[in-house]
């Protein structure tokens, strides 16, 4: 989750996940901003395999913190690239990929998965990075059609590495559309339907991350988040007021309509031809 | 502090002028992504900015940008490429120079921003990022980082991001890419790097060389070999004018 960094995170299914408290979970992202967090806050989390875990407007996230410093969590730490990586040699079918990365690093202690080895080519030191293959690899798109086929644009981060690596995909859409609006633009297709195993219409579904096109970031969500979860007691507190006290409309009513005030830009026409 | 400029905005500025024309530069977010701004804006009209999103801009975007997924961050890029894109870039060396901070650094740039230690208790801080990567494979990186004594340490508790290792030759020795650190921009001065080792190059204006020998745990060296220093040249109005421009409340320099 959380596939395109700060840009189109899944909050909708995260905040889910933690209604119907599907525990033992092993999360995998290069970040994910606060989903995250929020997940381990839930206490839903054994591990998580990332690069970068807490608050991109405020730095730390809380319930990551506590729940590392009591033990109660397992952190693989990766770079962005080796996370990259080990998605994209999940998504090729094999089992590593080397990397020029890492060399140097802490993160490249006994404990992590990485191993350093000579090049068999050059004789150069590389890493190499095992492949992850992700139970599911969740995707919020801007439109998608009943198949599962899915536009998406703006930034993709490890999008398209982590579909292909993963055994099932789950999509989200801001807009359910037809399927001749996809294929009016097979390019801008980045989930085909063979790759998908549901496909869901969830308006605001990455709030309070932004999706391109349709709504900005709600900073202002984030540091509030940040203030109030300086405590388990604020977390519940959060969680009682954006999770398990709202269903889907109410939550979409309480989103700052502003945010959806976008100044319209176009991008030119995209002609195919026959 | 000057009445005239903040520090974080003297950061910021200087910051810009470690970019060169022509230069491909990955930026980040806060004080470097305002120093790639003023720099493209000014002296670097042809320098690019790449962000592990997959985002490449050529130009300031429209308004203040919190991270890099934000919308007008994305809205008039270059290119909104994916991850894999970018990072393959910084690893083939296209990568000139990347900027990169730290909660903790050691005399040879090692940063950590991964774990620290508080008297018995180790807190767990949000990792890498991209950052160890930027710092293995950039032809060099500039550090950027506010200036506190907590921050300056004899090793590292955790080595996320190798600079100069132990020093000397290290990086070769050990097969690293890219040159390492270049530079460390602070709240109070700028250093440099001579044979791996920070080294203090110039302290900003009213800074003294005394207060920053006090914050650091080793005995500093400075560039000019009688211990004497430069002051880091003041922000131009041209250059202030741009830091204001692009952040009008100053949410990330006052």
């Amino acid at each position: 989750m959380g596939l395109a960094l700060e840009h189109a995170i899944p909050f909708a299914v995260g905040h889910e996940l933690i209604r119907r408290k599907r525990d033992e979970l092993t999360l995998v992202g290069p970040i994910s901003d606060v989903l995250f967090d929020q997940l381990v806050g839930a206490d839903l989390v054994d591990r998580i395999r990332a690069a970068w875990i807490g608050n991109a407007s405020a730095g730390s996230g809380y319930c990551f913190r506590r729940a590392v410093e009591s033990g109660a969590l397992d952190v693989e730490d990766h770079s962005n690239l080796s996370l990259a990586m080990a998605l994209h040699a999940g998504s090729l079918g094999v089992s590593y990929l080397p990397t020029r990365s890492l060399l140097g690093s802490d993160l490249l202690s006994e404990e992590s998965p990485f191993r350093e080895t000579e090049c068999p080519f050059t004789g150069e030191q590389q890493v190499l990075v095992p492949a992850i293959e992700p139970d599911w690899a969740v995707v919020h798109a801007q439109r998608a059609d009943r198949y599962g086929d899915a536009h998406c644009w703006g930034s993709l981060g490890v999008t398209e590495q982590a579909v292909g690596a993963a055994d099932r995909v789950l999509v989200t859409c801001e807009e359910l559309v037809e399927p001749s609006a996809i294929k009016s633009d097979p390019d801008r297709v980045v989930v085909a339907r063979d790759q998908v195993d549901a496909v869901v219409e969830c308006p605001l579904g990455a709030h309070p991350s932004p999706l391109t096109g349709y709504y900005r970031r709600d900073h202002e969500a984030y540091f509030s988040y940040h203030d109030r979860t300086e405590t388990p007691e604020g977390y519940s507190e959060w969680a009682d007021e954006w999770v398990y006290g709202v269903d889907r409309e109410e939550y979409v009513d309480r989103v700052d309509s502003e945010l959806r005030d976008l100044e319209k830009t176009v991008a030119a026409e995209v002609r195919y031809g026959r | 502090m000057d009445a005239e400029y903040t520090s974080r905005e003297l950061m910021v500025t200087t910051a810009a002028n470690e970019i060169r024309d022509d230069e491909c530069a990955f930026v980040g977010m806060r004080l470097p992504l305002l120093a790639y701004q003023v720099a493209v804006s000014t002296h670097a009209p042809n320098a690019l900015a790449v962000f592990e999103n997959g985002t490449i801009r050529d130009a300031p975007s429209s308004k203040l940008i919190y991270t890099m997924g934000d919308l007008a961050h994305l809205d008039r890029s270059v290119s909104t490429t994916g991850m894999l894109d970018i990072m393959g870039r910084l690893q083939r060396g296209d990568v000139d120079v990347g900027f990169i901070g730290g909660a903790e650094i050691d005399r040879y740039g090692n940063l950590n921003t991964t774990q620290v230690r508080a008297g018995d208790r180790t807190i767990r801080l949000p990792g890498s990022g991209g950052a160890c990567d930027i710092s293995v494979l950039s032809d060099r990186t500039v550090i950027i980082m506010p200036h506190e004594s907590r921050r300056f340490v004899e090793s590292v508790t955790y080595r996320t991001s190798p600079g100069h290792g132990d020093g000397g030759d290290w990086r070769e020795e050990r097969g690293l890419r890219g040159g390492g650190p270049d530079a460390l921009i602070t709240t109070k001065g700028v250093f440099c790097f001579r044979d791996g080792e920070l080294t203090l190059r110039s302290v900003h204006p009213g800074v003294t060389v005394e207060e920053i020998r006090d914050t650091i745990p080793w005995n500093l060296e400075t560039v000019g070999d009688d211990g004497s220093v430069e002051t880091t040249p003041e922000p131009t109005a041209t250059e202030l004018e741009y830091v204001r421009e692009f952040d009008p409340d100053g949410f990330w320099t006052r």
